[in-house]
């Protein structure tokens, strides 16, 4: 391949992914763009989101576009060096537009498989290598939630997701089911997994479930983000939490998942789909109805750990949608100076959906300080 | 998520619902075989072996093979159900309800009404239709029909492994009869079903996809020569929904209604006989329902009504394919007034 010519691809986002739609590209046919640039929006059937730029150069050719659909892996455009030829480009995009990049090998080496963990099976995903990044989602979720964030990450990381005690294909024995029993199912997670020290990383339950881990097993954790958290004030969405456990239809779990995000028309029918594959195993209704009875007791959040974030003396950050409807993103005010505070505009409580790229870069970045 | 067939899905669903409910007994001709002789037992496990091993782990007690008499073992598996059992009876073709229809459509049906409420059946009867196999005109056809107009019976068609094993579990755990239709053809179609156990809830429709153009409603296998045609048809441009309804009684009306809405092109595939069947029906739903939103008339791809012949050539005529679907789409998508 002439380095002096690079692809751009259709991303691969999560396993079931097999094609998508350019909804819109961002930056003009001969523009210039940067690496992390974002420059077009892809539509799945799942949701839409912004690819960013790989690599810099000169945008110069729009092959797939904008309401057209490629395969995973195939080209979409082509970047190059500015003084590459015309000729070049049209044989570059003759050769490779109907050649797809396998994403097989991606794929195998990401599909989840389940660890014994005590008397549970809990499933979890890995990717990459690097030091070892470990994404907790939350509530009613699973490792499927990190979908936009575990490939980005993977470049530089291990980067692990694992679906907590009654969720995704994990067990659904929770225990007590509250904060601190997660926060002892991460840690026998990193220990089944021979995880020593990791960067943590938690999404609103998984937030305060991996805070929980990092201020009873602080050498366990080299950074610790938490995004739209759990465990940093009283509030909680208790109409998101109840409907999310009643909902057994499509048309009942639709509404219920738009609350999630600032941009309700990114939910589409394979993400409801997906989280109703997993709300209909045996077992998830009693599981989810124990965290929220514990979690969430009389609809207020049960444990708050704001005051002991500065017992910290690991690097932690803490960032939000500042639209989230579920945790309210002032739950980030008034923190100790030592967190890093970041709440991102036009986001709701699924941010690291909805704001992937800045969000995975703040990610990385906290990761490259504390390696 | 591993991948199973149709068969290992039905398999694996009776297999964890009987370890769950000691009142899960399964009952039908030669579902293990070898009962009452000295020689091998559940050598083929089941006609269609679908019950393979279940004679192993649950013993003679919970897996019965009965007489060639299909007017006796699903009256027994009704009367069972009355008093308390959960019994899975094994109807092998559909075509033979003719001999054990009052047992079904006048007594499991009628028994939570006629008592007044105080009387359940959770019987369920899993059967086989479908032409494809060569199989003559007296075991190849699509009955679903018929149950379905029955008030009191719950009729179930699953057109996935996923679907399948989701729906069987439901319709163990139902306190209704249920009669569930297993395509003839489809035992080997594979998917991604989860080990553990899980339920689909009755009357929701499948949204199997979206797409802005026409919407094809599709029952049972004929779901995944709708999903072909789609295919077929994206590649010039027309984006179709489909919707599985999954269940025909109760029928997800709504699903129907709106997707019908969205694109005001309607195309029904059905693999019975086109008279009163469930095209016919959805046809004057929509009509009734959301005649404005029509665009375009509605096409119903049925079989011609005729038996199902059994030489190949004609069966394959006879039953709808995916071409006759990618035309009818064009010709709807195309249609002036």
């Amino acid at each position: 391949m002439n380095a002096r010519i690079r692809p751009v691809v259709m991303p691969k986002w999560g396993m079931t992914m097999t094609e998508g739609t350019v909804a819109g590209w961002l930056a003009p046919e001969g523009g210039t763009i940067a690496p992390g640039q974002e420059i077009v929006e892809i539509e799945t059937t799942k949701i839409t989101n912004v690819l960013e730029a790989a690599v810099g150069g000169v945008l110069r050719r729009i092959v797939v576009p904008t309401g057209a659909r490629a395969p995973t892996g195939g080209l979409i455009a082509v970047v190059s060096d500015a003084d590459v030829p015309d000729d070049e480009i049209d044989r570059y995009v003759e050769a490779h537009k109907s050649e797809v990049v396998e994403a097989g090998e991606t794929a195998r080496a990401d599909a989840p498989r389940m660890i014994a963990v005590g008397d549970l099976e809990i499933r979890y995903g890995t990717l990459g290598e690097g030091p070892p990044v470990v994404l907790v989602h939350g509530f009613g979720g699973s490792l499927e939630s990190w979908m936009f964030n575990q490939p980005a990450l993977a470049e530089r990381n291990a980067v692990y997701a694992l679906d907590l005690p009654g969720h995704g294909e994990s067990s659904k024995t929770v225990g007590a089911g509250d904060v601190p029993s997660f926060g002892d199912a991460l840690l026998r997670f990193l220990d089944a997994a021979s995880l020593d020290r990791v960067h943590l990383a938690g999404h609103s339950l998984g937030g305060a479930s991996a805070l929980a881990l990092a201020l009873d097993h602080p050498g366990r954790v080299r950074s610790l983000s938490l995004i739209g958290s759990a465990g940093l004030g009283f509030e909680i969405d208790m109409d998101y939490i109840r409907g999310f456990i009643a909902a057994t239809r499509r048309k009942e779990m639709m509404p219920v998942l738009q609350r999630l995000f600032a941009d309700e028309s990114l939910v589409g029918r394979d993400m409801v789909e997906s989280i109703l594959r997993h709300k209909r195993l045996d077992g998830v209704e009693a599981a989810l109805n124990a965290i929220a009875g514990a979690a969430f007791a009389g609809g207020r959040q049960a444990l708050i750990l704001r005051e002991r974030l500065r017992d910290l003396r690991m690097p932690v950050q803490v960032i939000w949608g500042r639209a989230d409807r579920i945790v309210p993103a002032r739950h980030a005010e008034g923190l100790p100076s030592s967190v890093a505070v970041h709440v991102l505009d036009g986001a709701g409580h699924m941010v690291h959906m909805e704001k992937a790229s800045a969000v995975n870069a703040l990610l990385a970045a906290l990761a490259d300080r504390a390696p | 998520m591993p991948r199973k067939s149709y068969r290992q899905a039905i398999n694996e669903a009776l297999f964890q619902e009987m370890r769950r409910d000691p009142r899960v007994v399964v009952m039908g001709e030669d579902i293990a075989g070898g009962m009452g002789a000295a020689g091998e037992q559940d050598a083929w496990g089941g006609p269609f072996r679908t019950s393979k091993g279940l004679l192993a782990e649950f013993g003679r007690e919970r897996v019965l093979d009965t007489p060639i008499t299909e007017s006796a073992f699903i009256g027994a598996a009704v009367g069972a159900a009355a008093t308390g059992l959960r019994p899975v009876a094994e109807l092998m073709f559909v075509d033979f309800m003719g001999v054990c229809f009052d047992q079904i459509f006048n007594q499991a049906a009628k028994f939570r009404y006629m008592f007044g409420g105080k009387a359940t059946t959770p019987v369920v009867i899993r059967t086989s239709y479908g032409a494809g196999r060569s199989s003559a005109s007296q075991h190849s056809q699509s009955l679903y029909p018929i149950f379905t107009h029955i008030p009191g019976l719950k009729v179930v068609i699953p057109s996935s492994a996923y679907d399948v094993k989701g729906l069987l579990i439901q319709a163990i755990r139902d306190d209704d009869p249920v009669v569930f239709f297993e395509h003839r053809a489809m035992y080997d179609d594979e998917d991604e079903v989860p080990d553990a156990p899980y339920t689909i809830p009755f009357g929701e429709a499948n949204l199997v996809r979206e797409g802005g153009d026409a919407t094809i409603i599709a029952i049972g296998r004929m779901v995944t020569f709708a999903k072909k045609a789609a295919d077929e048809l994206a590649k010039s441009g027309i984006d179709c929904t489909i919707v599985d309804p999954r269940t025909l009684s109760p029928l997800d009306e709504d699903t129907i209604i709106e997707a019908v809405e969205e694109t005001g092109r309607l195309i029904i595939v059905d693999e019975s006989s086109p008279r009163c069947n469930l095209a016919t029906d959805i046809s004057a739903l929509v009509t009734e329902k959301a005649f404005a939103a029509l665009k375009a008339p509605t096409r119903m791809i049925t079989p011609p009504h005729s038996p199902v012949p059994y030489a190949p050539e004609l069966e394959r005529a006879y039953i709808p394919s995916v071409e006759r679907i990618v035309a009818a789409v064009r010709e709807s998508v195309a249609y002036k007034r």
